[in-house]
């Protein structure tokens, strides 16, 4: 503790501040995740991982920086690791998940905007987290407006290059963000001092093909009758995949999928059986937001599947791998990304077909579409998301929700009725 | 042997005995107070007065405050307690519950016996019981006599849905002359407006429509009500034990 603290001043951290978060973490993380019954053991590199959230990977990174590599900071799933991971450069996820933050966000931002952003403006502004100072280039997106301005402000503060993602997905739109690939992957060049080539890039392409297909393996599981494993935990998997190495994540994902999949084998599960199985949708779970999971099955439900960023839009479809030219391998990156279905796009039939897909793949009793509060992207988007399900004969509740506690008591009264509810 | 319920709301709590044939054989009401652990003891001390013995007799909890009754049986949350009692109650196993509570509102379909869905209000005070409470107080009256003087006003209204700034347009409708009886009237249709916009999406006209919870007893909103929503709405002057009916009725499935 004594070298994090020492490091933590050297990232120019206000370390007052930040003790405050340290001595509330591990006491909720043993509430919510300790407490918890017949956890696999895979969970274990998980735990040790969040125990020294602040220390271990923030020293591995500027271990690497002080070897001369990168490290990007990112904010939303369709920003391209592989690229920056082409030109050896390091790609951390920095999306703030606590209220802890929230406040300090509110100081430069309209109070309407949601806690995502808030709470990873106020990361970077209050400096309480080492991810925000260590990133040396943060990497943007034109999804949502919120974001779009804050970025403006976070840009005052640390290099930021900003990626115009298309609205729509045309084919012209998809070759456009091929070309935004493109030009990011020069803008990673210059700022690495490196060449990406058709070999980097396959073996970058290659590389998070192999975290994705890990992570999937540990989703596939919970499609079981028997749940292998919490909802929470692989949440906590799913959040942690984005500040890990890609290729130790792959590792540690397929350990826990070894023993997941051995679980279902044996019938060794998490839950009672008939317990209520829930798939949640909508807007990130940035870590340490692990609020709605822990309702959810206090409340005799089981989260088995998350379509979000932090679930099945992280590892769905691969990149096509081995192709001869960077051309192509851009174009063949932008069409995995442009795969993914975020509510930002307009129409977006396809995130409600994936939506049903899902409900059925996982053979949920319920779904539980949530939103962060001013999110009015998915807020909108849950009168079609609804719609689709009540036409499949599948329940579905609306949650609207923020970082902070005060309403815990109200949503337990929901959810505990809706999982009444489902008989 | 009876079966209890208690409904612990936000401002009241309800307790209801019933007996094997489901008739109701004892019923309270007292206000839930400040510490939860008096009005659990309170309630318990006047049941076993009433010879209903914690321990002997089945208990449900319902109703927010449900985890503070540590001596209940089980607690059920009040989405699935209002339904059980409404179906006591009205008899109907299709219908549309509208419970106007003390801190929020839910609107209730109910299919085949069961919850189909439902829509709860518990964000703000807007179209509930506080609403009405903090409404009369500006106006120095109860909240009855606000419902009773709505009935004698008409063409007032006031546009903000939040209780903070209606609170200050009936303020300013008093400056300039409104009469209390128009005010009222503003006060009350605001909060039917405020409910029928939350059940915007069930299909009111189709199926009975009850009311249940503490306004049940007024006439006048049961009419406002009616005319906003656009069918008769029905209600029971034991709706306001809806809550704890239910929990009642979910205790003589326990078993000893
Ligand atoms: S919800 Fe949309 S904008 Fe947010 S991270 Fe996911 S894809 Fe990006
Ligand atoms: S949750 Fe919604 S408002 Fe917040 S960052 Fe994501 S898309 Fe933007």
């Amino acid at each position: 503790m004594a070298d994090n603290l020492q490091m933590w001043t050297d990232l120019g951290m206000d370390v007052d501040k930040h003790d405050a978060l340290c001595q509330v973490l591990p006491t909720a993380f043993g509430d919510v995740y300790l407490s918890q019954e017949n956890r696999p053991e895979g969970m274990g590199f998980y735990d040790f991982v969040v125990a020294d959230i602040h220390g271990i990977r923030p020293s591995e990174l500027i271990e690497a920086q002080k070897n001369g590599r990168k490290v990007f900071g990112t904010f939303c799933v369709y920003v391209p690791d592989e690229v920056v991971i082409a030109a050896d450069g390091i790609v951390s996820g920095l999306c703030g998940g606590s209220q802890f933050w929230v406040e300090g966000g509110e100081k430069v931002l309209p109070k309407s905007t949601c806690p995502l952003i808030k709470a990873s403006v106020g990361a970077r502004l209050d400096r309480t987290c080492p991810f925000f100072r260590i990133a040396d280039m943060y990497v943007g997106e034109t999804t949502c407006d919120g974001k779009k301005k804050a970025y403006e402000i976070l840009g005052e503060d640390v290099p930021m290059y900003i990626m115009d993602l298309p609205q729509m997905k045309r084919e012209k739109d998809i070759v456009k963000w091929a070309e935004e690939i493109k030009d990011f992957a020069a803008k990673v060049e210059e700022f690495t001092g490196n060449k990406i080539t058709v070999e980097k890039l396959n073996e970058a392409i290659h590389t998070i093909n192999e975290k994705r297909k890990a992570l999937a393996r540990i989703y596939e599981t919970r499609k079981s009758d028997v749940i292998p494993i919490s909802g929470k935990d692989a949440l906590l998997v799913m959040q942690i995949a984005f500040f890990d190495d890609p290729a130790r994540c792959a590792e540690m994902a397929n350990k826990l999928a070894d023993e997941c999949e051995q679980r279902v084998k044996d019938g060794v599960s998490v839950f009672p059986a008939g317990t209520k199985r829930i798939m949640l949708t909508g807007t990130p779970l940035a870590i340490p937001n692990w609020k709605l999971h822990h309702i959810i099955e206090t409340s005799g439900a089981a989260v088995v599947c998350e379509e979000m960023c932090t679930g099945t839009r992280y590892f769905e479809n691969l990149v096509e791998e081995d192709l001869g030219s960077l051309d192509e391998q851009y174009m063949a990156l932008s069409k995995r990304y442009m795969k993914n279905n975020c509510a930002c796009f307009t129409p977006n039939d396809a995130r409600i077909d994936d939506i049903v897909r899902l409900a059925k793949e996982y053979n949920v009793d319920g779904v539980i579409d949530t939103n962060l509060k001013f999110c009015c992207l998915y807020d909108t988007e849950r009168r079609n998301v609804e719609r689709a399900l009540n036409e499949a004969g599948i329940p579905v509740l609306g949650i609207e929700t923020d970082y902070a506690d005060s309403d815990a008591e109200q949503l337990r009264t929901r959810i505990e009725a809706f999982v009444e509810m489902l008989g | 042997m009876g079966f209890i319920g208690i409904d612990i709301g936000s401002t009241c709590a309800k307790t209801i005995v019933i007996d094997e044939n489901s008739a109701i054989v004892y019923k309270d009401v007292c206000p839930t107070g400040w510490s939860s652990v008096d009005t659990a003891n309170d309630i318990r001390v006047r049941l076993a007065d009433a010879g209903h013995v914690i321990g002997e007799d089945p208990c449900v909890a319902t109703g927010y405050g449900r985890v503070s009754i540590p001596y209940a049986d089980k607690t059920i949350t009040e989405i699935t307690c209002h339904c059980a009692g409404a179906i006591e109650l009205f008899g109907y196993r299709d219908m549309v519950v509208v419970d106007i509570g003390g801190q929020d509102t839910k609107i209730i379909e109910v299919a085949g016996g069961m919850v189909r869905n439902f829509w709860m209000n518990d964000k703000c005070s807007a179209g509930t019981g506080r609403f009405l409470e903090v409404m009369a107080n500006t106006l120095s009256v109860s909240p009855d006599q606000l419902t009773a003087l709505a009935a004698n006003g008409s063409d007032t209204s006031i546009s903000s849905m939040c209780t903070v700034f209606a609170e200050s347009e009936v303020i300013s409708l008093i400056g300039r002359g409104e009469s209390k009886e128009n005010i009222a009237f503003a006060v009350v249709d605001s909060i039917v407006r405020k409910v029928s916009s939350q059940a915007g999406r069930v299909n009111m006209s189709a199926q009975p429509v009850v009311l249940t919870g503490g306004l049940c007893d007024s006439e006048y909103i049961r009419k406002a009500l009616s005319k906003e929503l656009g069918t008769e709405v029905e209600t029971n002057p034991d709706a306001r034990y809806a809550g704890a009916i239910g929990a009642a009725t979910f205790a003589k499935k326990i078993k000893r």
